[in-house]
């Protein structure tokens, strides 16, 4: 028995309206307690922001970051040095540029609007005419190199990714000088850096680091080999029982003191040693969870194929189980980025440390409100902006969907 | 199952044997083995001989005609070496606080300012003729004295209160005490409340569990004054009911009133510290055990401050000074006459340039917690002996 439907029967398409008013009207006022819910909801929140807005706007007064802005950013980096940072953001920029160029090609505009928003800081007062011309020449490389990117398109796609690779290396270089360098760019101690300059470079470095050490463990962990599998044991559980701010106290502490006196390794290295060293141990479970996740199937078949072990790994096991795990690596990198405020407990001035020194200078002792919701909006930016990239990410390689 | 359990053990227990034996060959300056300096005196095998020359004054003879008799003083093995690997490296390294108000903070343009900073430039200027060949490390108050013991710093210019088992155990030498703090306490500039009897039957905030509330009750038991205390957990709910007027008066130490506190009270400028002080908290320069001469020369820096303020010598006079004296005493401080510098391993000039190049112990004082500074406090106990403080040098001869 076939059921016929006629045309009467059958209902036209759910309208998905995507008008702001359609929006609202389903989803805040589709019904009169939803109504009711919505306006008590808003009252709520103007109560609740209005003071922080009026404070933000009339009461506080920014003037303490503003006199301070480059401690903040580059800590007591010399200031005749500084075009160094600068240099470091016009590479980021180019191959920012270039990456969204080559791989966002969907919605062009809004890249551009992302590339352009160093314009926007333009508009800002009291920034010296130096500044402004920097920030313009940061937006013009940022989109020529987005136009050259959708210009060769797909070809580049190697390319922008070896640029990525060589980039946080190239930063080290660049604002640790010296060496070659010497004549061009003259070594400026580790003792100098500070502000968020430092907490890039030690999350940059925890995490160029902690990547292959944090895939070696997991691997030996995996491994059949009794020695490799106790070793890289040992190592997670002993590193993931101690909280971080231990390791770095270890490490500005303690490890002194078995050295021979007159040794004096550098306290920022010595941070990042520590701070790779813990991010490793986690990394390496998040690993050994994606690694874990590939099918029995797929070694099998590797197997069959003839393939030795290292291969196996490295071509068929690996790539996938690093897809599987982007969001938690990302996650992690993201929480080390805020963990690298620890180091302030070890004396360094990151962007934690130096808000507290700024906040030691008598005139601006009781402006601790202004300083610390300007470095928490630095934070979440960052903090927001890595989240963001992780997604696109995800979504272009497919996590979860195949 | 159990060969994988003694696997693991083995893992566990190598390392640790392994710590265990290297343990001893540390310094014996460790401070968490608590190990005394002991260790150190045993182990002297070399023991250094310095020329030292000791003048005999023949009455009736001119200075000049001074017969010298060469002695040989033994000297420790560390006797020197501080100042040279200083003068090899090309600047000191002082631990600082960093972040003090008044007392060492970061500046704008990105350089340590306050007193303490003042006192590394002071000492900057005495060995090198150069008060900016300073490295400010900024220490946290768990590691201050790992840091020096250790060799990363050369000085520790902290609020480091000196104690007994501060300057034995800790294989540390604390010099000469730079900034007598103490208790105090702070009052609204229009309470009219300028002495402890004003405080009678008045209520006082205090933070719970420190000595700062021992000490309170002690003086005021003494002083026979009744008081209520406002006992509070930590620094921000203390100042907090101080803000609000719950309390008449808050007490804490005078450096930390002067800076954290004001940093915690909406309106700073309206309290004052009164001039009472209720403890002992000498705070000042702290070297390594181990290397007297370096003891000496970050005493004398701070000396030559103290003497340079009780002779009226300072940056602005001091060149005229030195042109027209014809006092003995200034003429060996500012380096005429005599070698004084020279039995510190520096050049005879050193007090001249601590003097003309940083200044003496009022113009540190004022640049930094003087009247017109934000973090002002009474000078007090840190005035010359000659006006009621203890600020006293030993003669310059």
């Amino acid at each position: 028995m076939t059921t016929t439907y006629s045309k009467a029967n059958i209902l036209p398409p759910p309208s998905e309206s995507s008008t702001l008013w359609g929006w609202a009207r389903k989803n805040l006022f589709k019904t009169w307690y939803d109504t009711l819910l919505t306006f008590f909801i808003l009252g709520v929140l103007y109560a609740l922001i209005r003071p922080f807005i009026a404070w933000a706007i009339g009461k506080a007064q920014w003037e303490v970051v503003q006199v301070n802005f480059r401690l903040l950013m580059v800590g007591q980096y010399p200031a005749a040095e500084t075009w160094r940072a600068w240099l470091c953001l016009y590479l980021l920029a180019g191959i920012l540029g270039l990456s969204l160029g080559v791989w966002a090609r969907q919605k062009p505009w809004l890249s551009a609007i992302l590339l352009l928003s160093p314009v926007l800081l333009v508009f800002y007062p009291d920034l010296s005419s130096e500044a402004r011309n920097r920030l313009l020449g940061l937006a013009l490389t940022a989109l020529l190199a987005f136009a050259f990117g959708r210009w060769r398109g797909a070809r580049l796609g190697r390319a922008a990714v070896i640029l990525w690779v060589l980039y946080f290396p190239a930063v080290l270089i660049i604002i640790r000088g010296g060496g070659l360098l010497e004549n061009l760019a003259p070594a400026v101690p580790t003792s100098l850096w500070g502000g968020l300059m430092l907490t890039f470079l030690l999350t940059v470095v925890g995490i160029l680091f902690s990547f292959p050490l944090g895939v070696l463990l997991a691997l030996g962990r995996r491994s059949s080999l009794p020695a490799a599998r106790w070793v890289s044991i040992t190592y997670i559980e002993v590193i993931r029982g101690v909280p971080l701010v231990t390791i770095l106290f270890m490490s500005s502490v303690m490890v002194p003191l078995f050295l021979p006196s007159g040794v004096r390794p550098d306290r920022v290295l010595r941070a990042m040693i520590g701070i790779t060293l813990f991010t490793a141990a986690y990394l390496a479970e998040n690993v050994r969870g994606g690694l874990q996740a590939i099918p029995r199937g797929q070694f099998e078949a590797a197997h069959a194929l003839g393939l030795s072990g290292f291969h196996t790994m490295a071509l068929i096991i690996l790539p996938q189980a690093l897809r599987t795990v982007i969001p938690v690596i990302m996650g992690l990198f993201i929480a080390l980025f805020k963990d690298t405020s620890l180091v302030a407990t070890i004396g360094l001035l990151e962007l934690l440390g130096i808000s507290r020194s700024i906040l030691a200078q008598p005139q601006y002792v009781s402006f601790q409100r202004e300083v610390y919701l300007f470095i928490s909006l630095i934070y979440w930016i960052f903090s927001y902006g890595m989240s963001y990239a992780s997604r696109r990410l995800e979504t272009r390689l497919g996590v979860g969907e195949r | 199952m159990s060969r994988k359990l003694l696997t693991l053990f083995i893992l566990f227990i190598i390392p640790a044997l392994v710590i265990a034996g290297c343990r001893p060959s540390t310094p014996a300056t460790s401070p968490a083995g608590g190990a005394p300096a002991q260790p150190v005196v045993e182990t002297v095998e070399v023991v250094r001989t310095v020329v030292v020359t000791v003048e005999v004054p023949v009455p009736g003879e001119a200075p000049a005609a001074t017969p010298q008799v060469k002695i040989e003083v033994a000297q420790a093995p560390g006797f020197g070496d501080t100042l040279k690997a200083v003068q090899a490296r090309g600047n000191v390294i002082c631990g600082v606080n960093g972040q003090l108000p008044g007392f060492s903070f970061l500046d704008p343009q990105g350089n340590f300012s306050g007193f303490d900073a003042d006192f590394c430039r002071a000492l900057a200027a005495a060995i090198f003729g150069d008060p900016s060949k300073v490295e400010f490390r900024a220490t946290t108050t768990q590691e201050r004295f790992t840091v020096l013991q250790t060799g990363e710093i050369d000085v520790l210019m902290r609020n480091t209160t000196w104690t007994l088992v501060r300057d034995t155990e800790l294989g540390l030498n604390f010099t000469a005490t730079t900034f007598y703090d103490g208790q105090g306490i702070m009052v609204p500039k229009d309470s009219g409340i300028a002495s402890l009897q004003d405080l009678e039957g008045g209520t006082i905030c205090v933070q719970k569990g420190t000595t700062t509330e021992l000490n309170l009750a002690d003086v005021m038991a003494t002083e026979g004054i009744s008081y209520t205390p406002a006992v509070f957990d930590d620094v921000n709910a203390t100042y907090g009911a101080y803000a609000e007027g719950r309390c008449d008066a808050v007490t804490s130490d005078k450096s930390q009133l002067s800076s954290v506190a004001k940093g915690l009270l909406p309106d700073p400028d309206n309290h004052v510290i009164l001039d009472v002080t209720l403890s002992k908290e000498p705070l000042g320069p702290v070297v390594r055990h181990g290397d007297d001469q370096w003891l000496d020369i970050v005493k004398w820096t701070i000396f030559a401050t103290f003497a340079a303020e009780e002779y009226g010598i300072s940056s602005a006079n001091v060149d005229e000074i030195r042109s027209s004296t014809e006092n003995p005493e200034l003429k060996r401080l500012l380096g005429l006459e005599g070698d004084l510098g020279a039995k510190l391993g520096l050049s005879n000039d050193f007090a001249y340039n601590i003097i003309k190049l940083v200044g003496n112990y009022s113009e540190i004082y004022d640049r930094s917690l003087g009247e017109n500074t934000p973090t002002f406090i009474p000078r007090g106990l840190n005035s010359l002996y000659t006006n009621g403080g203890l600020l006293y040098s030993p003669p310059f001869r």
